[in-house]
């Protein structure tokens, strides 16, 4: 970025200054460590200069807006639109999270995010036994589209933007939002929204599947596919890095393995013969804002242009849309304490900051009793508060991409890329991402990381206030309010959906459940159509599972530890 | 010397978090356990069908998603319907300050909460098997 000689001429200085000034400081005051080191690990200098950029061209740079949107993906960023403020809520039943919706609204929140129960993630009805204990308890209980339509009720799908954090049965409740929509008279193309529908890492690190990788991107590949035929503004798939790093790896291994599995996702549709550019630009991002500040402010912008050379160099994109990255963000879960609870408040403060100079394009900032429970009311009020202090007091909006420029925060999105790129190899060269997921490599890698962090941690080498330094005698019980589950709950949303079925007419559930199977045995046939049809019918999430399970089987993991 | 503590790490439920599960898997085998993982996903009825067909000192139960209450007493009682009740059992995951009596009562031997270290674990464990010898 600098002309050679202007780089010689600063050399010359740094040496000078490390031989006379530094020299001479260090031996009087040494420094703490002998080494620094970024959260994931790379090696940290004292001071960076323009030498620490000279290999970074001003193309790489650029400006917001453009290739290769290191800055930003937008000219204006947030001087023409805030981040949408996207607090995740699930609970209880329908009516329940639609309460907390109402509430969250009213307090200024711009976005909806819906987190479901593990039943409804698993594809379980809440009647199957293994979904005894765990109905509406980590999320919202969602059986048939009834309860869709309790969630959304009273609210304006075309005003506001859902985000809905589902997996393995992801298609059936983008059928059941698409059914919603249409009876409340929404246009489908007026939509936006999300549906995470990222089911890579979930092999890689969430670990909530149902059925074999091949049909599970068969699925993936129907939703991208039906999404850029009818919902012009609706994203089908938030290719997460956020599971990843929460199962353990490192800022580098979550944009690498996020990448890996977005290009795993792109060649599925390519394959089937719909061009790059009329489903990349709907394709949208997940990163969690760890700790290490710089080192995730390095980690957006080296995501951003890593993607725009994937998309344009191996995938022959031509629409600048379908090379600019666009990310949803979350403060770190893991990073929170069960310890002085309040702590938690300052940390995700720091990561939402993080986010926001990284250019995010919506964010969840974390409450501060995660560690205990599901958050408070009282908990995602503070956390809202939180992003609307960073927004409307700091002035950091104000000005795109503040931290382009700086020696260190541009050496380390280099050094990112470059990593991410050299992991990116190395998954080529296992045959891509599908195989290296069924050889374990990805879960090996992040248990490893996993790992090394607990032992780090352990030794103190890697502080975390309140847990293994400044440690304070526990209190017997932290003073914050908890979420709890009313134990009626299950007992309620089984009565429901026994309701449902019993009102339903049998007769075309079975039909329709017959061209279901029909149409998931031809692998052309696109299932979003089919499955939108059984859930008007009533059909439950769980017996549309069933039925293609007995035709597809279920994944089995072989564990790594 | 003694044979190594025999130990089934345990997911049971619907919830996929197994980063604490692995770890604290590593530890126990690191520390010279002989460790058997069921891996995700496992009902009460799996669980102890392997506890017993592995014949372990422990069964070490990780549960995150809140359905503690439901699952683990349903493991402690099948146990004990298939005579394998010296099995000692340990949790660990998120789990309410609150909940942790109600687990002892029902014949947990200890409940790890998260923050705890790979090393204290172990000696957890440990100190739980050793409290409660095998007939």
């Amino acid at each position: 970025m600098f002309d050679p000689k202007a780089i010689e001429r600063i050399r010359a200085e740094r040496e000078a200054w490390e031989a006379r000034e530094l020299a001479d400081f260090v031996r009087r005051q040494p420094e703490a460590r002998p080494e620094y080191r970024t959260g994931s690990g790379l090696p940290v200098q004292r001071v960076y200069t323009p030498e620490d950029v000279a290999d970074t061209p001003w193309s790489d740079i650029g400006l917001p807006g453009r290739w290769p949107f290191t800055r930003g993906p937008y000219p204006t960023m947030y001087r023409g639109r805030r981040w949408t403020m996207r607090q995740i809520a699930g609970f209880g039943t329908g009516e329940d999270t639609n309460n907390r919706f109402k509430y969250l609204i009213g307090q200024g929140q711009t976005g909806l995010s819906v987190d479901f129960d593990m039943p409804s993630l698993m594809g379980y009805d809440s009647d199957d036994p293994r979904s005894l204990g765990e109905v509406g308890r980590e999320g919202v209980a969602v059986d048939t589209i009834e309860d869709v339509e309790a969630l959304f009720a009273g609210i304006d799908l075309e005003k506001i933007s859902v985000s809905m954090t589902i997996n393995p049965t992801a298609w059936i409740l983008l059928a059941m939002y698409v059914a919603v929509a249409q009876a409340r008279g929404f246009d489908l193309n007026k939509l936006s929204g999300t549906v995470q529908a990222d089911i890579l890492k979930e092999y890689i690190a969430q670990k909530e599947w149902i059925f074999p990788i091949r049909p599970s991107m068969r699925l993936m590949r129907d939703m991208i596919v039906f999404c850029a035929r009818s919902m012009a503004r609706y994203n089908p798939v938030n290719v997460s890095g956020y599971h990843i790093s929460e199962a353990g790896a490192t800022s580098v291994q979550e944009v690498a393995f996020t990448m890996a599995n977005g290009i795993a996702y792109v060649e599925e549709v390519t394959r089937s013969g719909v061009a790059v550019d009329a489903f990349a630009p709907r394709l949208a991002f997940y990163f969690v804002a760890q700790a290490d500040f710089f080192e995730e402010v390095a980690k957006f912008r080296a995501a951003r242009r890593v993607w725009a050379r994937i998309m344009k160099e191996r995938f022959g994109a031509t629409k600048a849309e379908s090379m600019r990255l666009r990310f949803h963000c979350q403060t770190a879960a893991a990073t929170l304490t069960r310890a002085q609870p309040m702590n938690n408040v300052v940390r995700t403060a720091l990561q939402a900051l993080s986010a926001v100079l990284g250019g995010a394009q919506s964010l969840h900032t974390n409450g501060l009793d995660e560690a205990y429970a599901i958050p408070s009311e009282e908990a995602m009020k503070l956390a809202l508060r939180t992003q609307q202090i960073i927004a409307d007091e700091t002035r950091v909006p104000n000005v795109v991409d503040p931290l382009g420029g700086s020696y260190y925060v541009e050496a380390l999105t280099t050094r990112i890329e470059r990593e991410v790129l050299a992991i990116l190899n190395k998954v080529d060269a296992m045959g891509g991402t599908i195989a290296a997921i069924e050889a374990g490599w990805f879960q090996r890698e992040i248990a490893d990381s996993a790992y090394d962090f607990a032992r780090r941690k352990a030794s103190g080498e890697a502080p975390v206030i309140g847990v293994n330094t400044y440690v304070e005698p526990a209190a017997a019980a932290p003073d914050m309010p908890i979420h709890k589950v009313p134990p009626e709950t299950e007992a309620r949303q089984v009565a429901r959906l026994r309701a449902v079925r019993a009102r339903r007419d049998e007769r075309e559930v079975a039909r329709l459940m017959d061209g279901l199977a029909e149409a998931a045995s031809d692998p052309a046939a696109n299932l979003m159509e089919p499955t939108i049809a059984l859930v008007r019918a009533r059909a439950s999430m769980g017996e549309i599972v069933n039925r293609l399970r007995n035709i597809w089987g279920t994944y089995v993991e072989k564990p790594v530890f | 010397m003694t044979a190594p503590i025999r130990v089934l790490i345990a997911k049971v439920g619907l919830d996929g978090h197994d980063r604490g599960v692995k770890i604290v898997a590593r530890a126990l085998r690191d520390a010279g356990m002989d460790v058997i993982y069921t891996g995700l996903h496992r009902t009460p009825e799996e669980v102890v069908a392997a506890a017993v067909q592995e014949d372990v000192d422990a069964i070490g139960i990780s549960i995150l998603s809140g359905a503690h209450l439901t699952l683990v007493p349903r493991i402690v009682e099948l146990l004990r319907q298939h005579d394998a009740d010296d099995t000692v059992v340990v949790v660990g995951g998120v789990i309410p300050d609150e909940d942790v009596p109600a687990l002892k009562a029902c014949g947990v031997a200890d409940v790890v909460l998260q923050d705890a270290p790979p090393d204290e674990v172990v000696r957890r464990v440990r100190d739980a098997v050793a409290a409660h010898p095998r007939t």
